[in-house]
């Protein structure tokens, strides 16, 4: 990106109008993935100088619980569904959960899902860190990842959304391949680095769970509505050029239980619609890439 | 620019939780539980709150407290009708239903309005203790002796008033210290309410039974704070109640569905309706065994 410009310089812009044709395999309109956020809060973290971890003083019981009751009760509860209807998970993931639950991490694993790196932790921000510091965290995160589980990461969700102006080079440079962190297209796009090549994937905060409960403050059977509506609207329009639809999760909201019956609706729904192509983040970049060549500058295949 | 190198370093990073408080057990895992009846234990906890027009703020103000400069009559007033006349309409409703619940009570309850108490009673429910008026909350930031004084505070008038001893235990705003559940302990209480991150009891280190008082299906996240109609609230409880009585019937496990509601917020004459209409269906559903907490932790005790 460029620094303290007031047009940071991530992309071109790019008419929805017009663009070239994107096909999705077996011909589907939209490619849906669900992004289960499977994360770890620390009860007692340092502080950051720029933001709290936690609104109450430690232990904040209610913010701390309710994260844990993840770990405990609703990610099962959560992946069965999934899984029931054939939505693989691709996981936002607090590397450190591989510590502290392995048995969370296996399970997502052992269900075929893909993980990329939400940090360390989500109570640790990446403000103001130095270069060496987030290169620590990026290297922990692929090191960590690997040995528990065998896969090699290749995107990034910044922890708790917290950036630095390198984020995207360094991953980039890292040979990560995307970034679920930019919220201005339907479609996957490429992003402007210094090296290598990355992709924009839709992840999503407007159909996010935590956005739909608590900052639309909707009813299971309203947010379960929602994903209906947008799913229509993305696989009507991904017949002129294919579109993402992601729903991304976190097992503590979506898993409670006036919740999950009204989800697994929409997801009956999406799946038995017909048009779209149930898929994990990097089978999508993959498919989106064998379609597009790179353009930007610095984008290089 | 760089941070503290402390900021990353990890001490706690290692298998289970980064506290000693309790260890990890995954629900599906555990060794299913069965009730007397039925697969999904109801439990109603209704709040009984008295909030003082004066606000200490010590450590912090309690959610529905005072909001204007002094005299606030609006709040003072508007809280006080659930005592005045929203308890005695979930009394009323609950005798209908013929179901036993559980009143999670200020000290100062018990003892400013002692007619209340004896109804509560007098129909067979549970007190459970709710600290001393709603200025008594409880964080991090608060003084060892301080806290130790006002949960001793809190049972003591509320035991005196009541005439029993109280065995569980709701903090305001389910806030707590770290050393909380020990001073819980300490002046015997047996079950705690306020963590929200399972769907069964289960017990701490200390001894200590967390009984889960799941925050997300009260009133006052879904009427009060996400501003969803009664009716919305009802038909969230509904199917929460299907998703579990699915889950148990699918595992062979007991759940529970812990119901919060308040006076204040639930008790209104336009939404009252709705929570009968509830009870009136939950009471017709073979799964539905209601009970009050201490009911549903000694059940389970006996089976852990």
């Amino acid at each position: 990106m460029r620094e303290n410009a007031a047009d940071p310089d991530l992309y071109d812009y790019v008419p929805y109008a017009g663009r070239p044709k994107v096909v999705w395999p077996g011909g589907k309109t939209v490619a849906v993935w669900v992004a289960p956020n499977l994360e770890y809060y620390e009860i007692d973290p340092p502080a950051h100088p720029r933001r709290k971890a936690w609104a109450r003083p430690h232990p904040d019981v209610v913010g701390y619980s309710h994260r844990d009751h993840s770990n405990r009760v609703s990610h099962w509860r959560m992946a069965e569904v999934m899984s029931k209807h054939g939505f693989p998970g691709s996981v936002s993931l607090s590397v450190a959960l591989c510590q502290h639950h392995p048995e969370v991490v296996a399970d997502a694993n052992a269900r075929g899902w893909e993980f990329f790196s939400h940090g360390i932790y989500n109570t640790r921000y990446a403000y103001d860190i130095s270069e060496a510091q987030e290169r620590a965290i990026i290297e922990d995160s692929i090191r960590t990842v690997r040995d528990a589980t065998g896969q090699t990461i290749r995107g990034w969700l910044a922890p708790a959304l917290t950036h630095t102006p390198r984020t995207l080079d360094l991953i980039a440079e890292y040979g990560l391949d995307y970034t679920c962190d930019l919220y201005h297209d339907d479609q996957v796009q490429d992003v402007k680095v210094a090296k290598g090549r990355l992709a924009s994937i839709p992840y999503s905060l407007e159909v996010n769970d935590h956005y739909g409960f608590f900052i639309y403050n909707m009813s299971g059977r309203e947010y379960a509505d929602t994903l209906v509506r947008q799913f229509e609207r993305l696989a009507q329009e991904g017949e002129r050029s294919g579109t993402v639809m992601c729903i991304p999760l976190h097992a503590y909201l979506i898993g409670q239980p006036h919740r999950i019956g009204p989800f697994e609706e929409a997801l009956e729904h999406i799946a038995s619609d017909g048009r779209a192509w149930i898929a994990k983040a990097g089978e999508i970049v993959d498919a989106w890439r064998a379609q597009t060549p790179a353009t930007l500058p610095g984008a290089r295949a | 620019m760089s941070l503290d190198s402390h900021y990353l370093s990890y001490p706690a990073r290692g298998e289970g939780y980064d506290h000693e408080l309790y260890s990890w057990s995954p629900l599906h895992e555990r060794k299913p539980v069965s009730w007397p009846t039925g697969s999904v234990a109801v439990w109603i906890c209704v709040s009984l709150e008295w909030f003082p027009i004066l606000p200490t703020d010590q450590p912090f103000r309690a959610p529905g407290h005072m909001q204007t400069a002094y005299p606030d009559f609006r709040h003072y007033t508007a809280r006080d009708y659930g005592n005045r006349i929203g308890a005695w309409r979930f009394l009323e409703a609950l005798d209908k239903a013929g179901v036993k619940a559980s009143f999670a009570t200020n000290a100062a309850i018990a003892e400013r309005y002692p007619e209340l108490v004896e109804a509560v009673l007098a129909g067979g429910h549970e007190i459970i203790a709710h600290s001393t008026d709603m200025n008594g909350t409880i964080d991090g930031s608060l003084s060892e002796e301080a806290e130790r004084a006002l949960i001793g505070d809190a049972l003591s008038r509320l035991n005196a008033a009541t005439g029993q001893v109280a065995k569980g235990w709701l903090s305001i705003a389910r806030s707590q210290s770290f050393r909380t559940a020990d001073i819980l302990r300490e002046q015997g209480i047996a079950f705690q309410c306020d963590w929200v991150n399972d769907e069964m009891p289960y017990r701490w280190r200390n001894g200590i039974v967390n009984l889960p008082l799941n925050h997300e299906l009260s009133d006052r996240t879904i009427v009060a704070v996400q501003q969803q109609s009664a009716d919305s609230w009802a038909q969230s409880m509904e199917d929460a109640f299907d998703w579990l009585a699915g889950e148990a019937a699918a595992t062979g496990g007991g759940r529970m569905l812990p119901i919060h509601v308040t006076p204040y917020i639930m008790g209104l004459p336009y939404r009252i309706a709705a929570f009968e209409r509830l009870l009136a269906m939950l009471s017709a559903r073979q799964e539905a065994w209601f009970a009050t907490g201490g009911g549903i932790v000694d059940c389970w005790a006996a089976q852990a």
